[in-house]
Order: structure tokens, then C-alpha cells, then sequence
């Protein structure tokens, strides 16, 4: 092993081939659409109503507030996420599967879900009132909406990070050891730097999620920027000027795009010398496991305690009329909307971020960049892109499952990048070298030497954009086939007529089928890297 | 299992609209939860198969204008006037005598769309914090110091956003200015909509809400200990404003007859009773028994403002005012 972090040119060859230019092309095409239509639309624009309604003073207060607000959760995330990470990957701390299942749990809450759990707590209904018989000032603004939002975005800081621990190569940490560097030393100037791309990356992700986000803001009563675009919408049903206010936003998404470029800008953190990775010695907690426990509890309690007993309260209401053939139909749409989804963006995402790494250059860098467009695209804007072009290009497709499955993947494809890139930048290109150095072809070398060991993060993308479908709403309102019903359309529809009671076996069925699905994933994950570990300690 | 192969075929290839000979394609802003069961009673009384997109009132009017002559619906059943006037150049006339069943109150000139319920604006309040002896007497004392801070509203809301444009048209602009920066100074507190003031209130976060009638319904049925009560402002008060909710049938429909038939159904009396009961409103029509926790209509009738509910769609005023005050 040579050097820690090498600005190197490895692994990249002049020309890239078919199999990874056309799923790039598919994604690049069907993430512009709602660019482009949201070009279309901008262009109506009559000149003297776009500066009273874009160019306002209180657009630049709403975007101010939406930055502060995305400081506030990645901060609250990262010092949640970062922790938690490190306990289940380098610690002597036990039931690691079980402590990774319920830092990964509240990614399958929904935001509304979570806003009213924490609004709960000092509530009418509220724990501390009807336990503890105090009233705990109610949260809401800025903290309020930053707390709610960190709770159930933080599982994905959280296994990116675990990701990249468990990835990462602990032959560095020792050799600085072996040098008399201290913990902390090693953590900042080892640790970290390693951790540095899967950080950035989630925190692009995350943050373009909070920009946004509208269900858990309005109930903290915070005003962000997606208020504005809302706003436009339904109050006024114009499409015009919230194109404009929508791509002030995606050139918000630019901006960010280009930081994360710069800061992690072809760092190479794959061995180079010979001999492999082995799984790390763990860190004896001693005395500190108290305090790991506490804090975990307190993590889970807020993220997963919290909404689970506001649903529970609610389902007292709720469950003496259930409607149990209703909620079986849901599951089922659910699950139809939400598998094939996670399986297709899967299939065009490993090609995508391969194209990047391999062969990085104006086409790649397009292409990427599309993707994230499409990710922070306010996903009314991007429902109505997708009617707007399939009524004009194929109208026997609109409102049909393929066209469903076509915007749910280009929607989510970029939430996919983040754990592919990470494993392929610490898979590195020595092995597949040596493959096609005895004579493999370069499909079969990936095949046999890079797929095998990309499993784990594309089980893991897989369940980001599960989750991610199983929540979604305005896409699945506007382009579902007609009577196709989801969970959370079946929650929408009753607490939007204030039927709180109704809602909660459907929004309890969204925790129980992610929280089903986190767990045999995470099952199976574990799986592999036992075997994994079994293999190079062989 | 064949069949269920073939019928997942048909629905990827989207070819689901070859299916069944009688449908009718609505486009409901009204929640599932709530009038599900009216649509299955229009099936079995017709024989038409109704399929129906639920979704926001608002996300579906903008659907229906991306759409335009392209689509799918052949009725759109919106929850406010606001979404049927800005949808009125997509929808094709009614004929007359489809709103000369409704009550005068409630009828739409225009014949675009037709109410199908009515419902009022109400202030609801905290019977923990406020004593009956506080009620204020009209919207105008809201501004008074000693609500400062206390009262909940939503600027986004369709139904506020209605009451903002009547408010104009009795008032008008400058006064409704006055009135909102006025209540802006007393820290009226923003929430989306109408059910999370009551949540609110409830929680002990403000005092006074204003909002539609037909929700606190919801929360006292399965709760008599609730602690948030509505009532009315004075006599002929523009917070008494009220509204309907209605359908109309859209003009790119291939399917008119059909659209009408379940129109005509929303307007029958066994609809009208059903609304009535379950959705905690009042009905377009005669005949009807009233709901027993609401004001019979003939007294909401009395100490409503006259405002034209046709108007009420011109919301381009409003929405300009409510930016220029900064709410929007």
C-alpha cells in the first residue's frame, strides 16, 4: 500500500462502450424532460407579472430560510448518523445487525407522520400532558422543521456512512497507529478523509430532499422556498411562474452539484499495493458503553418511538372500522409501484455511475448532473412533465403502469449514485486490471470481479428508492393508472379530510412494509459481509 | 392466473380503457375516504363503472390544465369555488336546468359547473383558554390587542382564499388590505389548512381558528371531551361567508352523457342526504334532512353576508393582495 489519497487517471480507457452509453442516454433524456418543460412553461412568463411574482424580496427571505433549514439537518443528521455509524462498524458494541435495522427504521416514517409526532408531544393528545401532566412549550419554525426532518433523514447519512466504514481499508488507521498517532488524530486525518465522499454525497442527497420537502414544514409553520412554488399551484393554478420559482431551485441544485464536485474530485481511496482489505479490530467501549446505549436509545425513542406511539394513539380511532380488503389493495399497489421501481433505477444507475468513474468527461458529467436535476425537481413539477410530453409523444402511454415506472426511476435514479460510487471508488481497478490482463474481456471482468462486490450497495440503493416510492405522493397521484391505489395515497386522502383516526392504519402499514423490507435487506447484507469477512480472514 | 397475466399486460401497455363499455372518468378532489361509498351506490344505480383519480383539488385543476383538450376525465368534483372558477374555461356548459334544482344560494349563472354542497365559514375556539364572554363579534375585532397572537388562519387555503375575495368584493381591496396587515401586526399565526388549526388549537398553540364548518365534526364525534367549540360572529359578518363545493363536466370529454348522469346523481336526494350526514354539510337542494349539529341553513342563510358565489372564482385579485401584504 502507497499512498492514502493519489490524484491518479486509473482504470480509464479512451472510449465508452454501448452497454454503459446507452442506459446514460435513457437517463440523461428522461431526467431533461422536466427541465425542459419547465423551460416551456417559464417562456409563457408575461414580463411585468414575472418580477412581482419571481424576482421578489421575499422569494431571496424563502430561500434564505430554506438554507438555514438544510444547515440545520445536516448538522442534526451528520451528529446523529456519524456516531451511530461508527459504534456499529468499530466498536465491541453488540446486536450490531439489530442496532443497524433501527438507525435504518425511521427512513420509513413520513414526514407528516414525524412533524406530528414531536407537535404531539406537547399536544392536546400529547405525551407529556396526559403522562407527565406538564405542557412542554410546542416546537415549530426553524428548529422545529430542522428536528422533524433530521430524525427521519438522518438513516441515510447513517448507512452511507456505514457503508464506507465498513468498506474502508483499516491497514491505513493501522499503519498511522504503529507511527504513535493518537485516536483522534488518526479519526480526523484518516478517518475522516476516507468518510469525506460518502458524507458529501449523502449530505447532496439529503439536502436536496429538505429543499423539497412541504408535509413536515407546513406543520411546523416554517416558511421555505417550496411554500412559493406550492403556493403558485394551488392557489393560484399557475404553471408559469411556479416554472420560474422551480428553476430558481434547480439552479440552487447547480451550485450545490458543482461544491460537491470540488470537494471530492477524484480521490482514489483504493489500496494500490498488493495484499487486501481485512475487516478492522474493534474499539473496546469499557465504561463508554453506557453512554453508547443511552445515546442510541434517545436516538430511536425520538426517531421511532415518537411517531410509532402517535399512530398507536390514533389507531384507537381507526381501527374499529377498518377496512382490511382496502389495506390489502394497498399493500399490493404499494408493492407493484415500489419493487420494479427500485429494480429498474438499479439497473440504469450502476451503468451511469460506471460511465462517470471510468470514463469521466463532458457527456458523463451531463448526464450525472441530469440526474440530480431530476431528483431536486419538485416532484409536482416533474408529474406534470411527464403528462406534458406523454400526451404530446405517446398518448397510449398516459396514465399506464410503464409510464408510472418511467418517472418514479428518473425521479430517484441520482439517490442510487451515492453507494454505487462509493464501492466502486473503494473496489479501485487493480483487480478487474488483472482480469483483463489474463485475457477476460472488459464485461466479463466487471461481471465476475467488480458485480460480485457491488451487491451490498445496490441492495442498499435498492431500498433507498423502495422507501422513497412507498412514500411518494404527487407522482403517483397524477400518473398512476386509473383506481391504482398506494398506502400513501390512502393517508393522503384521509388527513387531508381531517380524518387522523383512518389514516393510521395505512401510515402504520408504510412503517411495517418499509421496516420489512430494511430488515431483510439489512439481513441479507449482513449475510454478505460475513461471508465476505469469512473469505479474507481465510 | 392467465387472466391476471393478461390484465397486468393491459395495464403496462396501458391499454385499460378497452375494458369496460359504460364508464365514466372522474376526477375527484373530494377525499376517498369520505364519498367512496356514493360512488359505489352510483354504480350499482346506473350500471356505469366510475373510475376515479382522488387528489388534491388543486393538483388535479393544475392536471386538468396541462391536460387540456388530451384528457382522460369526464368530470371534475373540485372542494372550492376558487378551483371550479379558474377551471371554467375547461369545462363545457351545463344545461340550464341542471342548476335550476339547486337553491338559489348555491346556483352558478354561468352554468359551467353546478354547486354539489354547501358549507360556511366559521371561527372555531378553544374552550380551555377563551370564555364566552371573548367572542368577538365580527373578524374586524380580531386586530383588537387582546387577541394578539391567539388566532390561526391559512392563507394558502382555497376557503380562505374565498373568503378573502367576498371580503373584497363587499369591502373593498383597500379595506381587506387594512384588515390583513392589521392582523399580520397582531401575529395571527399561519397554518396549511383548515384541520391542522384545529390540531392547534387543541394543542394549545393558539386560541382561535378560522375555518370551514364541517371539520370539528370529525373530531367531536369520536370525542365529545374535544376541547375546541365553533360558533358564528354577528349578524350578516363576513366571516359567516358561504361556500360550496361543485363538479363540472370537461369540455375534452368524450363521454358527456355518462358525465352527466353522475352529476344528476350528485344532485339526487339520496346523494345530497349522504353528504349531508357523513361530510357535515349542507345540501344544494329541498327535502333534505339536516344534519343535527350544524345551524339549520335558513339561519345561516340570515346572518351570511350576500356575496354572489359566482365571483368567488375570480381569485387573481385575492392572490395579488395576498402577496402584496407578504402572506403568499
Amino acid at each position: 500500500m502507497t499512498v492514502l489519497a493519489t490524484f491518479t487517471r486509473a482504470g480509464r480507457t479512451p472510449r465508452p462502450p454501448l452497454l454503459l452509453v446507452v442506459p446514460a442516454l435513457v437517463v440523461g433524456i428522461g431526467t431533461f424532460l422536466p427541465a425542459f418543460y419547465l423551460l416551456v412553461r417559464a417562456l409563457d412568463a408575461d414580463a411585468s407579472q414575472l418580477g412581482e411574482i419571481v424576482f421578489r424580496q421575499r422569494n431571496l427571505f424563502l430561500l434564505l430560510n430554506t438554507l438555514k433549514l438544510v444547515a440545520v439537518v445536516l448538522t442534526l443528521g451528520t451528529l446523529i448518523a456519524l456516531p451511530a455509524a461508527w459504534l456499529v462498524t468499530r466498536t465491541d458494541i453488540r446486536f450490531k445487525g439489530l442496532l443497524s435495522f433501527l438507525m435504518a427504521l425511521p427512513l420509513a416514517v413520513p414526514g407528516y407522520v414525524m412533524a406530528y409526532a414531536l407537535l404531539g408531544l406537547s399536544g392536546y393528545y400529547g405525551f407529556a400532558r396526559q403522562w407527565a401532566g406538564i405542557s412542554l412549550p410546542p416546537l415549530h419554525g426553524l428548529w422545529g422543521a430542522g428536528l422533524a426532518l433530521s430524525l427521519y433523514t438522518f438513516p441515510y447519512l447513517f448507512l452511507n456512512l456505514r457503508a464506507a466504514f465498513l468498506g474502508m481499508d483499516p491497514a491505513f488507521e493501522e499503519s498511522a497507529q504503529s507511527l504513535g498517532k493518537s485516536r483522534l488524530v488518526i479519526f480526523c486525518y484518516i478517518v475522516l478523509p476516507q468518510l469525506w465522499p460518502a458524507m458529501v454525497a449523502s449530505w447532496l442527497i439529503v439536502g436536496l430532499y429538505v429543499i423539497g420537502d412541504f408535509g413536515a414544514i407546513a406543520l411546523m409553520r416554517y416558511e421555505v422556498f417550496s411554500y412559493a412554488i406550492f403556493t403558485q399551484y394551488s392557489g393560484a393554478f399557475d404553471r408559469t411562474y411556479a416554472a420560474w420559482l422551480s428553476l430558481m431551485l434547480l439552479a440552487l441544485t447547480v451550485a450545490a452539484l458543482s461544491a460537491q464536485r470540488a470537494v471530492t474530485r477524484n480521490r482514489r481511496f483504493a489500496r494500490t499495493g498488493s495484499g487486501s482489505a481485512r475487516i478492522a479490530r474493534p474499539v473496546r467501549l469499557g465504561r463508554w458503553h453506557f453512554a453508547a446505549w443511552a445515546f442510541i436509545a434517545l436516538v430511536v425513542l425520538c426517531s421511532f418511538g415518537l411517531p410509532l406511539m402517535v399512530l398507536g394513539h390514533w389507531m384507537q380511532f381507526g381501527l374499529p372500522k377498518m377496512d382490511w380488503a382496502q389495506l390489502g389493495r394497498a399493500a399490493i399497489g404499494t408493492f407493484m409501484a415500489a419493487g420494479p421501481a427500485a429494480i429498474l433505477t438499479m439497473v440504469l444507475a450502476v451503468p451511469v455511475v460506471l460511465l462517470t468513474l471510468r470514463h469521466p468527461g463532458l457527456f458523463a458529467t451531463l448526464i450525472e448532473r441530469l440526474a440530480f436535476l431530476g431528483y431536486a425537481t419538485p416532484a409536482l413539477a416533474f408529474a406534470l412533465a411527464m403528462v406534458f410530453f406523454a400526451l404530446r409523444t405517446a398518448p397510449f402511454l398516459y396514465q399506464s403502469y410503464a409510464l408510472l415506472m418511467f418517472a418514479y426511476v428518473m425521479s430517484f435514479v441520482a439517490l442510487a449514485f451515492g453507494p454505487i460510487r462509493l464501492a466502486l471508488l473503494q473496489i479501485g481497478t487493480r483487480q478487474e486490471e488483472a482480469a483483463r490482463a489474463l485475457g477476460v474481456s472488459p464485461a466479463a471482468a466487471f461481471m465476475h470481479v467488480v458485480l460480485p462486490r457491488l451487491r451490498r450497495p445496490m441492495v442498499a440503493g435498492c431500498l433507498l428508492v423502495f422507501i422513497m416510492v412507498v412514500k411518494e405522493l404527487p407522482i403517483t397521484y397524477l400518473l398512476a393508472p386509473m383506481g391504482y391505489s398506494t398506502l400513501a395515497m390512502n393517508v393522503f386522502s384521509r388527513t387531508n379530510e381531517g380524518m387522523m383516526g383512518d389514516a393510521a392504519p395505512f401510515a402504520l402499514g408504510i412503517i411495517l412494509f418499509s421496516s420489512l423490507f430494511v430488515g431483510l435487506i439489512l439481513k441479507y447484507e449482513g449475510g454478505a459481509v460475513r461471508t465476505a469477512g469469512e473469505a479474507r480472514n481465510s | 392466473m392467465k387472466k391476471t397475466i393478461l390484465a397486468g399486460l393491459g395495464l403496462v401497455l396501458g391499454l385499460t380503457s378497452f375494458a369496460a363499455a359504460e364508464t365514466v372518468t372522474i376526477y375527484s378532489g373530494r377525499g376517498e375516504a369520505l364519498i367512496a361509498p356514493l360512488i359505489k351506490q352510483f354504480e350499482a344505480e346506473t350500471g356505469i363503472t366510475a373510475e376515479v383519480r382522488y387528489g388534491g383539488t388543486s393538483e388535479l385543476a393544475t392536471l386538468l390544465l396541462e391536460e387540456g383538450a388530451n384528457s382522460p376525465a369526464d368530470v371534475f368534483w373540485a372542494q372550492d369555488a376558487g378551483a371550479l372558477g379558474a377551471l371554467s374555461p375547461a369545462f363545457a356548459d351545463l344545461p340550464a336546468e341542471v342548476n335550476e334544482t339547486v337553491l338559489d344560494a348555491f346556483r352558478s349563472d354561468a352554468n359551467k359547473w353546478v354547486a354539489t354542497s354547501g358549507r360556511t365559514r366559521v371561527l372555531v375556539y378553544s374552550t380551555e383558554r377563551v370564555e364566552e364572554g371573548d367572542l368577538p363579534q365580527s373578524i374586524a375585532d380580531l386586530t383588537d390587542e387582546k387577541y394578539k397572537g391567539r388566532v390561526a388562519w391559512a392563507p394558502t387555503n382555497g376557503g380562505f382564499q374565498a373568503f378573502v375575495t367576498a371580503f373584497r368584493l363587499t369591502e373593498g381591496d383597500e379595506a381587506v388590505k387594512a384588515w390583513l396587515e392589521a392582523m399580520i401586526a397582531n401575529e395571527a399565526k399561519v397554518y396549511r389548512n383548515n384541520g391542522t388549526q384545529i390540531d392547534a388549537i387543541a394543542n394549545g398553540e393558539v386560541d382561535f381558528g378560522l375555518i370551514n364548518n364541517y371539520y370539528l365534526g370529525r373530531y367531536t364525534a369520536r370525542d365529545a371531551e374535544f376541547p375546541v367549540r365553533q360558533t358564528t360572529f354577528a349578524a350578516g359578518d363576513i366571516g359567516n361567508l358561504v361556500l360550496v363545493a361543485g363538479a363540472g363536466i370537461v369540455e375534452a370529454s368524450d363521454n358527456k352523457e355518462n358525465a352527466r348522469k353522475f352529476i344528476d346523481f350528485l344532485l339526487s336526494p339520496a346523494a345530497q342526504q349522504f353528504i349531508t350526514l357523513q361530510g357535515y354539510e349542507y345540501p344544494v337542494r329541498t327535502g333534505i334532512i339536516p344534519h343535527a349539529t350544524l345551524e339549520p341553513l335558513e339561519a345561516v342563510n340570515e346572518i351570511s353576508p350576500k356575496v354572489d358565489t359566482n365571483a368567488l372564482g375570480d381569485l387573481e385579485a385575492t392572490l395579488n393582495l395576498l402577496r402584496e401584504v407578504g402572506l403568499l
